[in-house]
């Protein structure tokens, strides 16, 4: 599990950089080597939106938490049914983010973040995919996923390193386990 | 190869199915116990903050899966739905050895007198099926007793004036309280509330052979770790096995009852693991299948005398469905008032159950179970942000520094209110689907709006400098959930119920139902004990009077 997470956490970084350096990627439907449903480019998205969502300050944001792993996880088990919403509501963040700013959305200065995320909260996003695709649905959902990638436990690819609990002051890992189950007579 | 033929055979190894079945076979009665979902051991646990019984973000860590399973359900909007078993419309409770009391948070509660008697203590309520049960709390009394004693349950009812009466006393001592538990107590006693520990069934000392409990924060939705929850799968279950008589079988998906062109249940047409359909006959059939699933059964078995299902002449199975009306308060406080000593609900109290002005009925309140900081995300007082800095920086300051106070009001059954099979729509095993569907009644909303504004009082008494309320009952959705309950009503008039007072199926003799659907009303309690003693109340009926060919 260990070399994975490094080996993404550092991919995520690369990924970050190549954006930062305003190289736009080309937004392809096939997945980059690392990642299980997003594209790099989605990827990148998905990451600054999480940011937005749990911010870092003196604590860990979700960037750090790692809560685009979880997302892109999921998005191949019990989120596969989510699949399209995530491909089309990503793009429409592009469009939303170039309509109001004129810029790719992981792009853009923060404030200018949260208003693209505020405008899809009240349904005022522009871009014609938001015609068929709900933006404050989309929003909710990614909202939502968000928090369970940055709150919940760390084994499904978020709070990396458990870095919600250590923010809370709770104890980490769960304290678990001391007796094993007695295997009770006749149980399988 | 045909299976060996059994006296009887009950559907369901939950809370009631495991009871009766430990009673059948220690009777000497030859039993088979099917259960569709599996026998989970430490080794195979498998729940976490986002995969659990009462987090299924990620599904259900104690089944059924979302892969083979379905209901068909009506949505706010009024239109149907498809559902999987983690989506919130489908009303799931559990699918394993033990059900529900596998992973609950074994709240141990006795009924009051009152709550069997809901129509003589309120009257008519137009637009609900409100009934007295065809039993009083003195009937059920000694097997309340036989449920806090076989399963185990610690508890001091001495402190509660509103508990209804007792021979004995629990069989341990009562959990001592947490912090937020100890601020709760001293506060409503300062009020004049009449604050006492929750009876619960887990052992706070060690008990039966199995360990005292170990205060994990992931206590509710999960299985216990160490083996100090008690539910049907490490008490009865496992007792009705050492007779000999018993054969567990996990993975078994039953289809249907069959019952003969005389009206008599011969026995259940199952799906085992691979997927093979098999037919266990048996002189007896018990189905504990809870609330949804037993009235889902019961009317796929269509025969000649019973063409819309087993027990369903009448158009009553599947009726009433009801399960509870949570609401309370919570409260944001200055100083901190966690100590991360789990399960976390530890104090209650009994002073709004029953004779409220203006209202039918009650609740308890309790303090809450622990909330996963998942699942505190989504606590937040009215307009306050759902993201962004402000949201975690909530989280951070409130997580060890808010309270809540909670309890279920007990919801007006409604006739309409209804579980059904759907006409298309099956399961992986081909079988029709439960279809629900109905409302819930408005007096269930003026019960909680009264309810949450005790539990905000109580708040602000306690020190609270946010306090806000959580929580409506009535509204456009049919109710369930993991208290489900009412789907096969007990009544001594088989025109307006569908089994008589011993769970006995009016017009079929030897088929029994012994679970939450028994339920007339669902009392302001979680109803796990009362499902208990209903089983073992069903099972010594059966032992007392089946002679081994007929009921005396």
């Amino acid at each position: 599990m260990a070399p994975e997470h490094i080996g993404r956490r550092t991919f995520v970084k690369a990924a970050g950089a190549a954006v930062g350096s305003a190289v736009v990627l080309p937004a392809c439907a096939s997945p980059a080597p690392g990642w299980r449903f997003l594209t790099t480019a989605e990827a990148t998205v998905v990451e600054a939106i999480a940011e937005q969502i749990v911010p870092a300050d003196e604590n860990a944001g979700a960037r750090e938490a790692g809560v685009v792993n979880y997302i892109d996880r999921q998005l191949t088990g019990p989120f596969e049914e989510h699949q399209h919403t995530y491909r089309r509501g990503i793009a429409g963040v592009q469009q939303a983010a170039d309509a109001m700013f004129g810029g790719r959305f992981e792009s853009l200065r923060w404030a200018q973040q949260t208003a693209v995320l505020h405008a899809m909260e009240r349904d005022e996003a522009p871009g014609d995919i938001w015609e068929s695709t709900s933006a404050p649905s989309f929003f909710e959902l990614i909202r939502d996923h968000t928090m369970q990638g940055f709150y919940g436990s760390p084994r499904h690819g978020g709070n990396r390193g458990f870095v919600s609990f250590r923010m809370i002051g709770l104890d980490y890992p769960r304290i678990v386990g001391q007796n094993r189950y007695k295997m009770f007579p006749g149980s399988p | 190869m045909a299976l060996r033929h059994v006296n009887a055979v009950v559907v369901g190894a939950g809370a009631g199915g495991g009871i009766v079945a430990k009673e059948l076979s220690e009777a000497g009665l030859s039993v088979v116990l099917l259960e569709r979902g599996r026998w989970h051991t430490y080794a195979d646990i498998d729940s976490d903050e986002l995969r659990s019984q009462r987090t299924p973000a990620l599904g259900n860590a104690y089944g059924p899966d979302d892969e083979r399973h379905r209901r068909v359900a009506q949505d706010h909007a009024g239109e149907w739905r498809v559902v999987v078993p983690s989506h919130w419309l489908y009303n799931n409770n559990a699918a394993c050895v033990g059900g529900g009391t596998l992973s609950y948070g074994a709240m141990a509660w006795r009924f009051m007198p009152e709550d069997f008697l809901m129509r003589s203590t309120y009257g008519d309520v137009p637009g609900s099926s409100l009934e007295d049960w065809p039993i009083s709390y003195d009937d059920l009394e000694p097997y309340y007793e036989k449920a806090e004693w076989e399963i185990g349950v610690s508890g001091d009812d001495s402190q509660n004036p509103f508990a209804p009466p007792r021979r004995r006393p629990h069989p341990m001592p009562p959990f001592s309280y947490n912090e937020e538990g100890k601020l709760l107590y001293d506060t409503a006693r300062r009020i004049g509330l009449h604050p006492f520990p929750i009876p619960m069934l887990r052992n706070s000392v060690p008990y039966a052979g199995r360990p005292g409990c170990i205060n994990n924060r992931t206590c509710v939705g999960f299985a216990c770790p160490v083996n100090a929850k008690n539910g049907s799968q490490n008490t009865v279950i496992p007792a009705a096995l050492a007779t000999g008589n018993c054969e567990l079988r996990i993975n078994a998906v039953v289809s249907e009852v069959q019952i003969d062109d005389r009206g008599r249940a011969t026995g259940v047409t199952y799906f085992d693991e691979r997927d093979r359909r098999q037919t266990q006959t048996a002189d007896l059939v018990v189905v504990a299948a809870s609330a949804t699933e037993t009235a889902r059964l019961l009317l796929n078995s269509r025969s000649r005398l019973f063409p819309n299902g087993a027990g369903n002449n009448n158009d009553w199975v599947g009726r009433n469905l009801q399960g509870h009306a949570y609401c309370g308060a919570f409260g944001l406080f200055d100083e901190e008032v966690y100590d991360d000593v789990g399960p976390g609900a530890c104090v209650a109290i009994c002073d709004y159950n029953h004779h409220n002005d203006g209202i039918v009925g009650g609740g308890l309140l309790a303090n809450e179970f622990i909330r996963m900081p998942y699942l505190f995300t989504g606590r937040r007082p009215p307009g306050a942000p759902t993201w962004g800095r402000a949201h975690k920086d909530f989280q951070r300051t409130y997580f060890r520094r808010h309270a809540s106070v909670i309890g279920p009001i007990q919801e007006m059954p409604i006739f309409e209110s209804r579980v059904e099979v759907d006409p298309v729509v099956t399961d992986h095993w081909g079988i029709p689907v439960a279809r629900i569907s109905g409302h819930r009644h408005a007096e269930d909303r003026r019960g909680t709006d009264f309810l949450s504004a005790r539990a905000e009082e109580w708040m602000r008494a306690a020190g609270a400098h946010t306090t806000w309320r959580v929580g409506q009952g009535g509204g456009p959705t049919a109710s369930g959930g993991q208290h489900q309950s009412g789907t096969c009503r007990m009544g001594d008039d088989p025109r307006s119920s569908v089994v008589n007072r011993y769970g006995q199926v009016h017009e079929i003799d030897n088929l029994f139902v012994a679970d939450g659907s028994l339920h007339v009303t669902n009392g302001g309690f979680n109803p796990a004990l009362t499902i208990m003693a209903l089983g073992f109340w069903v099972a010594d009926y059966i032992t007392r009077e089946w002679t081994g060919t007929h009921f005396r």
